[in-house]
């Protein structure tokens, strides 16, 4: 039929439209880090310059750094806390536990500036002020609520009766969870952990608030290097933190097949 | 291999009584069945003994040793629970490892006992597959497998073949006896199932609302039940109402109903007498006179079930509906409506104390 074909090209069409507003804007970013220009001139001219240039920008290079390495640690320690906790909140009844699940969810929903602030304020006042160690600490509280909902989320398709079979065949608590719990509750933690990560890595506003000059992360700095007068390193950069991330991401789903476990 | 002695085992939750003072012997190597209706206090009285859950008072004992402190882990024994919980994320043969593994044994030596527990209950191919890949049947006798291997002191099995159809559960039944046998196991054995604690348990303990009701021998308990409850719930049971006689009871109708066996009960005083359906004579009245004392009483059929085999009449007397099975031996069958006469002997009749 006529009328099939049409509402099938409107589909390919609205697919193509969807994916371009997704993915556009990043692809001319990307093309534009290879392209001579500074002010976005064409015709395009090939040039890997802003890459060499970013390898000398140390302030960018060392902020990345940061960056990485607050993300791993985040998402390490937010992803053990976070596991822990849903453990926690799944085997153990006590009193105001309904209480403590429900408190959970705020800091997901408070906006960023004002738990930047509120973060900021605090710091001072126990006297860890602002720099790297603050920023984490920032961190791995705005991930630990993810992980908690994505683990215990996991750990509601869990049968109670493992745990018991586990433990009258004389396995202690430890090799109980390790070789049990765990392995169950693995594409949930792993997936807890993605979002740690993504909390971290792409985290701006609580960042902005407690870095210093010298202490600072890359989404800050790029914000800095912007105002300061935009240069095309920062499409070299932000090119090769897509294609490192989208690597990982694509990784990830490959090894761990999410809701298909069985 | 050991005995298990509950002693006085109490145990609430809030204002609810799952267990209240209950005290039973299973000795060394019997196969057990804890029966009752759900909410009995059965499956509590299990964990008891497993070691998920402590009483609040009692003891229990495992080979002559207290272990109602003892958390599970430590007890040393093995468990199969009703919808098998077998580990998904390992195969048949690291499952029945478990518990092998857990107390760091050497690999050759696990997987020697891994394959001879497989051997035994007939799945020594399948080591590889997962626990997901099997049937139901399979997935029960991997279970038993995984509870056994460790060579336990005592077997827990928690209504194991209730997720069994039918033809399977009977297959199991023969299955899981022939094993136990096998082994010698002490076996406790909850179900809800009257066939399936008939036909498989050396001895049966009957609860109800967390108190031990009647415990004995599958034979003596049908035979002599010593409450209407214990009568009505293994098996199916005619239950008179009356006073006492001294050897049985006068309904309210002056009819007396002799009994042989049962409590003794002084006369005057509220009793009650049992008597199973497979036990009463249906006759249309002219036939043979029995022996003197025989109990007799007139009804009429109001309804017959033929199963077949047998044939169920329901007979109305006095406001009261009793049932008769009647084994088809190709005699004469009764219609509805129909004047009877039911005839029993006093040795059928237990009597019981209110």
């Amino acid at each position: 039929m006529a009328t099939t074909r049409i509402l099938e090209w409107l589909g390919r069409f609205y697919i193509v439209l969807l994916l371009s507003f997704l993915y556009l804007p990043i692809v001319i970013m990307a093309a534009m880090s290879f392209n001579a220009s500074p002010f976005y001139q064409l015709p395009f001219e090939w040039t890997t310059d802003w890459y060499s240039s970013l390898w000398q920008n140390d302030q960018l290079i060392v902020a990345t750094w940061n960056s990485i390495e607050i993300a791993v640690i985040t998402t390490i320690i937010s992803t053990m806390l976070g596991s822990m906790a849903s453990l926690a909140l799944y085997r153990y009844e006590f009193r105001g536990k309904r209480f403590l699940q429900a408190l959970l969810f705020p800091p997901i929903a408070i906006p960023w500036l004002i738990t930047g602030t509120a973060m900021l304020i605090f710091f001072f006042g126990v006297g860890i002020g602002r720099g790297l160690v603050a920023i984490l600490l920032g961190h791995v509280a705005l991930a630990l609520p993810y992980v908690i909902v994505v683990v215990s989320a996991r750990l509601q398709t869990f049968a109670p009766e493992l745990e018991e079979a586990a433990r009258s065949l004389g396995a202690n608590q430890w090799q109980v969870t390790m070789r049990v719990t765990l392995p169950w509750i693995m594409p949930g933690v792993i997936a807890g952990g993605l979002f740690a990560f993504a909390v971290s890595f792409d985290q701006f506003v609580v960042s902005y608030f407690l870095s210093t000059p010298g202490q600072t992360t890359l989404p800050v700095e790029i914000y800095a290097a912007i105002r300061k007068g935009f240069t095309p390193e920062i499409n070299a950069v932000s090119t090769i933190i897509i294609v490192v991330s989208m690597a990982l991401m694509l990784l990830t789903a490959r090894f761990f097949k999410f809701g298909g476990e069985k | 291999m050991a005995g298990v002695q509950v002693a006085n085992v109490s145990r609430s939750f809030g204002a609810h009584k799952a267990l209240d003072d209950v005290s039973i012997d299973f000795a060394d190597g019997g196969f057990y069945a804890l029966l009752g209706p759900s909410g009995s206090g059965k499956t509590t009285l299990l964990r008891q003994i497993a070691g998920f859950d402590f009483p609040d008072a009692g003891r229990i004992a495992i080979g002559g040793e207290s272990v109602e402190r003892v958390p599970v882990e430590k007890r040393c024994i093995g468990m199969v629970f009703q919808n098998y919980a077998l580990f998904p994320n390992m195969s048949v043969a690291d499952n029945v490892a478990f518990g092998l593994s857990v107390r760091g044994e050497p690999k050759a030596a696990i997987a020697a006992e891994v394959q001879r527990a497989l051997d035994l209950v007939q799945l020594g191919k399948l080591g590889g597959r997962r626990p997901h890949q099997l049937s139901g049947g399979q997935r029960q006798r991997v279970a038993l497998a995984r509870a056994i291997v460790t060579k336990p002191r005592v077997l827990l099995l928690d209504e194991p073949l209730g997720a069994l159809d039918k033809a399977l559960r009977v297959d199991m039944q023969i299955e899981l006896k022939r094993i136990q046998r096998e082994i010698g196991i002490t076996t406790i054995f909850v179900t809800h199932d009257q066939e399936e604690a008939l036909t498989m348990s050396d001895r049966i303990g009957i609860l109800r609302d967390g108190r031990l009701v009647q415990e004995g021998p599958p034979e003596e308990i049908y035979d002599r039940p010593q409450s209407e409850f214990a009568a009505t719930f293994l098996g199916d049971a005619n239950i008179f109402r009356g006073d006492a006689t001294g050897n049985g009871i006068m309904l309210q109708d002056g009819t007396t109903i002799n009994a042989a066996s049962g409590a003794s009960v002084p006369a005057g005083a509220k009793a009650s007498c049992a008597v199973r359906p497979e036990r009463i004579q249906i006759s249309t009245g002219a036939a043979k006179p029995g022996s003197a004392d025989a109990n007799t009483l007139k009804g009429q059929v109001s309804k017959r079930i033929f199963a077949g085999n047998s044939s169920t009449y329901f007979v109305d007397r006095d406001g009261q509906t009793l049932k008769v099975i009647v084994q088809n031996t190709g005699a004469e069958r009764l219609v509805e409506g129909q004047d009877v006469v039911l005839r029993w002997s006093p040795d059928s009749t237990v009597l019981i104390g209110v």
